[in-house]
């Protein structure tokens, strides 16, 4: 029987020799992962169904990004609560507050790896079929129930197959390609289904513009992004973990595949407008419009190869008076690479306000909102009403190049 | 369940339902006070217990934070009915004993105000003043146990025991 990847994966999770899109199976989990912002009521949840200890303490991660330092008294209480979990529990892949954002963190610090089943308390988790890995995001109840049995119930998904064919020109990345894609489906489009990027312009992508890719499959209501492992894929893997692993393919005449053909020679840099990530539109289109607020960082695009395209653009120049840019790696280690190659010179010199590894404004919940009335261009993943602070507020997302363009303009700005 | 509709468009998202900056909060009390107040900082005050939401497609999209059903419980909603449903608040939903119904085509027939019963055994929802019936997708035996139970905790507990 042919399979796709994602059938691939969850059939060895559960320990079939096949599976296919539509059936309802139990499977094993590999990594369960969670933050300090939905790990507590995890937390609440698993000592509600009362189990003593977790299955597997090795294969559970606590990672906190969303709200470090706490900025509160209540966020400094969900740490106190995830720490004396994770000591109680014996888990030793805990990463307090200086570390960075969950899904830099899990690949970088060798917990992905491909054919695993990853599932964590955060809808991006789609981020590490980067990797070839089933990775999907899920709530606090369903992660108490992993916690104290190690296994979870997949509705096995269909998968639809983009095969992505083109150069792109310069000023071009794997953010606009994926932003198209979302306009073209729609926010709904991939509802319940494996989103795989396939074809030669992935091939030519690096492991992180794969990340950015898988990241926002979930913005078309993808369960999981997909990327099948290449040589990238496993000197990433070799560089990054010990862990051993299975490299699944998808059989290309899997009777669930559904392929959708885009072509990207001619793709602009794209923007999604508010207040939805479907709403995207050439830069073209939306050039020159004003705004308050950069904010150059996130899960999607924090992480060093953004920041060098940032500071190719911003060096010697100024962030332009009105407006504020934040720049927030990803990770400890991307913060570092970023002083040693002299990046955060750029970044400082240019006026940008440089911030500790973390989740930042993505999720309107730590530093960096915005007040009624402003706009802010950002590099992250969503733009809904109120995502960034007030309501009446606007995002727009965009690459990290056209993000550092228009912190210099002070408007929307095509960088090429 | 019986109670007035709360009409919403197409791809209420869960930064709607419950903004990141109350993630911090657990109780679903507290989360109701902040409950839709993007789109309506009332909300909370008008809507009544028992009451129903009414979406339209995608409902519940973006984040995972099982905290956006919890609000909608906290806040007295009794059933969230739309076209259709994002994966992720689906499942957290029945998790923690909210009913979703799944009604492709009911934003044409209901309106802000209108009151309706839901019959989860029939499969129906009935607007009151006309007595017309619109179907729903019916939920399985051991959902509707589930949320008849208050959520998966207290039904794995009760298989337990």
């Amino acid at each position: 029987m042919t399979m796709t990847m994602a059938e691939k994966i969850l059939a060895r999770a559960a320990g079939k020799k096949e599976t296919e899109s539509g059936e309802i199976v139990m499977a094993n989990i590999d990594v369960a992962m969670t933050h300090d912002l939905t790990g507590p009521l995890s937390v609440e949840s698993f000592e509600k169904i009362g189990t003593p200890k977790v299955w597997d303490p090795e294969k559970i991660v606590v990672i906190f990004d969303h709200q470090v330092p706490a900025d509160s008294i209540d966020a400094a209480n969900n740490h106190l609560i995830m720490r004396e979990f994770v000591k109680n529990q014996n888990i030793n892949n805990f990463y307090d507050v200086n570390e960075g954002v969950c899904h830099q963190i899990l690949p970088e610090k060798g917990h992905i790896v491909p054919g695993e089943l990853v599932v964590g308390t955060d809808s991006h988790t789609c981020t590490h079929g980067a990797l070839g890995a089933f990775s999907t995001g899920i709530g606090s109840t369903d992660m108490a129930m992993v916690f104290s049995t190690g296994q979870l119930w997949f509705k096995v998904p269909e998968t639809i197959r983009f095969k992505i064919e083109g150069s792109l020109r310069p000023h071009v990345y794997a953010k606009d390609v994926v932003l198209d894609i979302i306009g073209k489906v729609g926010a709904d489009g991939a509802t319940y289904k494996a989103c795989e990027f396939a074809g030669e312009t992935v091939t030519n992508m690096s492991v992180s513009d794969r990340m950015v890719m898988c990241n926002m499959a979930i913005e078309m209501g993808g369960k999981t992004g997909l990327v099948e492992p290449d040589q990238k894929t496993l000197q990433y893997v070799q560089n990054h973990s010990s862990k051993s692993y299975e490299i699944m393919k998808t059989d290309l005449d899997a009777p669930s595949l559904e392929n959708m053909y885009i072509d990207v020679d001619e793709l602009e840099p794209q923007i999604a407008c508010p207040h939805n990530v479907d709403n995207v539109k050439g830069v073209s289109e939306v050039q020159g419009i004003e705004i308050d607020q950069v904010f150059l960082g996130s899960c999607t695009n924090g992480r060093i190869s953004d920041l060098r395209d940032a500071a190719k653009i911003l060096k010697g120049k100024k962030v332009n008076s009105g407006v504020r840019m934040l720049v927030i790696p990803a990770s400890r280690d991307i913060y570092r690479k970023a002083l040693d190659e002299g990046l955060m010179n750029i970044f400082v010199d240019s006026g940008a306000l440089v911030c500790n590894p973390c989740c930042g404004p993505c999720l309107g919940g730590h530093i960096g909102l915005l007040g009624p009335g402003e706009v802010s261009l950002s590099t992250s993943n969503r733009n809904f009403k109120g995502r960034q602070g007030s309501a009446d507020a606007e995002v727009y997302l965009s690459s990290a190049a056209v993000a550092a363009a228009s912190a210099i303009t002070g408007k929307i700005t095509d960088p090429r | 369940m019986k109670g007035k509709v709360w009409k919403f468009g197409d791809d209420i998202d869960t930064d709607i339902i419950i903004p990141g900056r109350y993630l911090v909060m657990r109780d679903p009390k507290e989360l109701a006070e902040h409950v839709m107040e993007g789109l309506d900082p009332e909300f909370n005050k008008k809507v009544k217990e028992g009451d129903v939401i009414l979406g339209g497609r995608n409902f519940g999209c973006g984040s995972s934070r099982e905290h956006a059903p919890l609000a909608l419980i906290g806040a007295g909603i009794s059933a969230v009915i739309a076209e259709s449903f994002a994966r992720i608040f689906y499942r957290n939903s029945i998790n923690v004993g909210l009913p979703l119904l799944e009604a492709p085509g009911i934003s044409q027939h209901l309106e802000n105000g209108d009151e309706v019963e839901i019959d989860m055994k029939k499969g129906v929802i009935r607007k009151i003043n006309s007595k017309e019936e619109y179907p729903f997708q019916k939920l399985p035996e051991f959902m509707i146990e589930i949320l008849e139970k208050g959520g998966l905790i207290p039904y794995v507990k009760e298989k337990m025991d």
